[in-house]
């Protein structure tokens, strides 16, 4: 109920035309890992229909906050999270939420192409059957066709669904696991450092489908490369050593950045 | 000088010959400008090895032969009365030679004076001694022995010469290949490999010799019993070998053993694998660190209890236990408490043998699902799987091929087990699928076939070796599919 009227009220403030829809919410959020604080305070907001880009060198938390927002974070023992992060308005750290079916809205796919060691066709329904989305056999392959061309992928093994999905090409298994993520219906896709296992060409598909996916949903990438947070981004979140050193639209971050560590990261004095 | 002695020396040239070396090579290498192939510790191992390596072999050449060749040299020094005519009699008398001639060395010198009259003076010298020698031992046996004597420390004697010599001349060789250019590293190598090559060849060689031996055994069982009656017979009462009487008929079933063997592993794989394998896979996903690192050092102390005390266990404990229960339940339905289980049975063995595989399951398992690299399960979380579904959908279908070969693995352990079984289901041989009755198995009779004061002669015993090979081929054959499979499943993730 309460959290019905918050969801609202925030839609309320977002309605206006031209202002952004925003998705998610990050407030105040800090993450620590045993003693060891990985995030410091950060403030973030997603929009929706958007390309949000984390950059930052190696190790400053971008993984991290990116993992809190489906709460895959829960899944290591010492990690604690404190602050809100919001879906819609919802807190989804919220004891009430399930995060089941959290992860079912908020997608993950990982740095490592990881298809599960079964047909391409299982790899895609695994999602949907455990959300009992697909009823039957026809239910099934129609969500196994859709998801494979919406990840571009479709023509490319529709005559080998039943073949191992690990037996694909690197890209070809990363655009696999995509489709896995977007067969279950997510809202938002996270996705962290998605290309760093694969070849250029195969980067350059994945970014292609990146760029298509944007229309229906909202995505968050990770990514250690400059070149594709400008390519694929709307948004661009710098980080610092656990610190969000500032956002704002890619096309300023990477023109006239106001912080001068942005300034320093993305010439390359650091990384 | 004995062998151990002469080992002993070799190896101490051989550590003065490693010393030597490298001091000598690291002090050319700081005074030369020219640099060296090889560091100094392999010119030091390269000495070393040239110093050992030739010494030893020849050692052992010469440990070998001269048995031979004074057994020959003596044998042809006996009259052909006193040795006999047939073989057997000829071994018969090598043996008393031999025996003389051990217990000659016990002696002092005086009574060595004595014993050389002749047979009947050496005899009770050397009862005296704890020898005893065989009544039909002659004088010219005794003048054998002490020609084997004398010939056995020359041969000691000169042993010890030349194994020393070798042991200096080659080190000296090495000595002299002490240079810049010279590609010590690599005879190193070459020699190290060679050794690794010699012990996984005796590793295999003695499985073969096994298996060969075992054939031939084997094979003279199944000249007297046929294969046929072996395989098919479902009776298996092979009667007592009365010495002598070969042809004392018994009867000599497998099956009644094979089912005995397979029901009893088939009852401790239904206790074993289900409790192992949850036990695996909740030490693997659920437990925490720190209960699981109690728990698992905890389990494996279980899998090294020796299995006569879990025979212990059912006997004293697990099969009164059944009984009792059976009696009670038995007495609750019909009103009369007589026990359907009896004290020894395929259940109590089945259960007591699947306890001890209980840690020997979880274990390979824990480790095989441990083993399923964490990306399955975040990318299975991370589609908003629980963890339940994840372990039941994910994690162990890409562990079962892994599971399936542990499980080959533990299904072979069981059918060679022994101890529990003669003790918890006893050893008759007999038919019945009724698990609450005695049944026994192909290691018991083999056990109770080979104990006891024996000739290698009758069908009663050569059966064992029959049996032997029958098992070696199933546990064999389960070993290499769990082999192949457990190799499949290790492609995976490749
Ligand atoms: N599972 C973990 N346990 C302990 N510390 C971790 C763990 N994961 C990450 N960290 C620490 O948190 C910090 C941020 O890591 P991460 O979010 O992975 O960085 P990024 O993705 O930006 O390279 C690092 O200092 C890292 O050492
Ligand atoms: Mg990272």
């Amino acid at each position: 109920m309460n959290m019905m009227s918050d969801a609202a009220t925030e839609k309320a403030v977002n309605a206006p035309a031209d202002e952004p829809v925003i998705k998610m919410r990050g407030k105040d959020v800090c993450v620590f890992y045993g003693p060891k604080q990985a995030l410091f305070d950060v403030n973030l907001n997603i929009r929706e229909n958007a390309v949000t880009a984390l950059i930052g060198p190696s190790g400053c938390g971008k993984s991290t906050f990116l993992r809190s927002l489906n709460r895959m974070n829960d899944t290591i023992d010492t990690c604690r999270v404190t602050g809100d992060i919001t879906l819609d308005g919802e807190d989804i750290y919220d004891p009430a939420i399930d995060v089941v079916e959290l992860r079912a809205r908020v997608g993950m796919v990982f740095q490592k192409p990881n298809p599960f060691p079964k047909s391409i066709y299982e790899n895609v329904v695994y999602g949907p059957r455990i959300h009992g989305l697909v009823r039957n056999k026809a239910d099934m392959d129609e969500v196994v066709e859709k998801s494979l061309v919406r990840a571009g992928l479709f023509n490319e093994v529709k005559d080998r669904l039943h073949e191992p999905g690990t037996g694909l090409s690197g890209g070809q298994q990363q655009r696999l696991c995509i489709a896995r993520a977007i067969a279950v219906s997510p809202e938002v896709i996270l996705m962290d450092e998605p290309c760093s296992a694969l070849d250029p060409i195969a980067t350059a598909t994945v970014e292609e489908l990146i760029h298509e996916l944007r229309e229906n949903y909202t995505i968050v990438i990770v990514t250690h490369s400059m070149q594709q947070a400008a390519r694929v981004s709307q948004r661009t979140a710098m980080f610092h050593l656990g610190v969000l050193v500032e956002e704002g639209d890619t096309d300023k971050i990477f023109t006239n950045p106001d912080d001068p560590r942005t300034q320093d990261y993305i010439t390359g004095r650091f990384g | 000088m004995s062998i151990f002695l002469l080992v002993t020396i070799v190896c101490v040239l051989g550590v003065v010959g490693y010393v030597l070396a490298r001091s000598r090579v690291s002090g050319l290498e700081t005074d030369s400008s020219v640099s060296y192939h090889s560091r100094p510790g392999y010119h030091g191992m390269h000495m070393a090895i040239a110093t050992v390596l030739p010494a030893l072999l020849v050692l052992a050449v010469w440990a070998i032969s001269s048995q031979v060749v004074i057994g020959n040299v003596v044998k042809s020094s006996i009259s052909q009365e006193v040795l006999g005519d047939s073989a057997a009699r000829e071994g018969l008398t090598m043996g008393i030679v031999s025996s003389i001639s051990r217990g000659l060395t016990l002696l002092n010198a005086e009574e060595l004076k004595q014993a050389a009259n002749g047979i009947d003076a050496a005899r009770p010298l050397l009862a005296a001694k704890g020898v005893a020698i065989a009544t039909d031992a002659s004088d010219p046996m005794v003048t054998a022995a002490f020609r084997y004597n004398g010939l056995e420390q020359t041969s000691t004697f000169w042993r010890s010469i030349v194994v020393i010599l070798a042991a200096l001349v080659c080190g000296g060789w090495a000595w002299t290949q002490l240079g810049a250019r010279v590609k010590a590293r690599n005879r190193v190598e070459g020699v190290v490999l060679g050794l690794l090559i010699l012990a996984s060849s005796i590793a295999i060689l003695t499985t073969i010799g096994i298996v060969l031996s075992m054939i031939r055994e084997t094979g003279r069982f199944f000249a007297s019993v046929p294969p046929l009656e072996f395989f098919f017979g479902t009776v298996w009462d092979p009667r007592f070998a009365a010495a002598g009487a070969t042809e004392s008929a018994g009867q000599f079933g497998l099956l009644p053993l094979l089912a005995g063997t397979l029901y009893i592993a088939l009852v401790a794989m239904l206790v074993a694998v289900p409790i192992g394998l949850f036990a695996a896979v909740y030490m693997a996903e659920y437990a925490g660190p720190k209960l699981r690192s109690v728990a698992k050092p905890l389990l494996e102390v279980l899998a090294g209890i020796p299995t006569i005390v879990y025979g212990f266990f059912a006997v004293v404990t697990v099969g009164p236990f059944l009984r009792d229960l059976s009696a009670q339940i038995s007495g609750i339905f019909t009103g009369d408490a007589s026990s359907f289980i009896q004290a020894q049975s395929v259940l109590t063995a089945g259960a007591v043998m699947g306890i001890m595989l209980i840690p020997f399951v979880s274990s390979l398992s824990d480790d095989i699902i441990t083993a399923v690299p964490r990306a399955m399960r975040d990318g299975s979380l991370g589609l908003g799987a629980t963890r339940s579904e994840t372990i039941k959908r994910v994690i162990l279908p890409a562990a079962l091929p892994g599971i399936v070969g542990a499980l080959l693995l533990t299904a072979s352990r069981a059918i060679g087990e022994t101890m529990i079984v003669v003790l918890a289901a006893g050893v008759a041989a007999r038919l019945t699928i009724n698990p609450f009755e005695p049944m026994t198995t192909v290691t018991v009779k083999i056990v109770s076939q080979l104990t006891g004061d024996l000739e290698f002669n009758s069908p009663q015993t050569l059966v064992a070796f029959a049996l032997g090979i029958t098992l070696f081929v199933l546990t064999l054959g389960l070993n290499i599919y769990a082999l192949y499979v457990v190799r499949k499943y290790r492609e995976q993730y490749e």
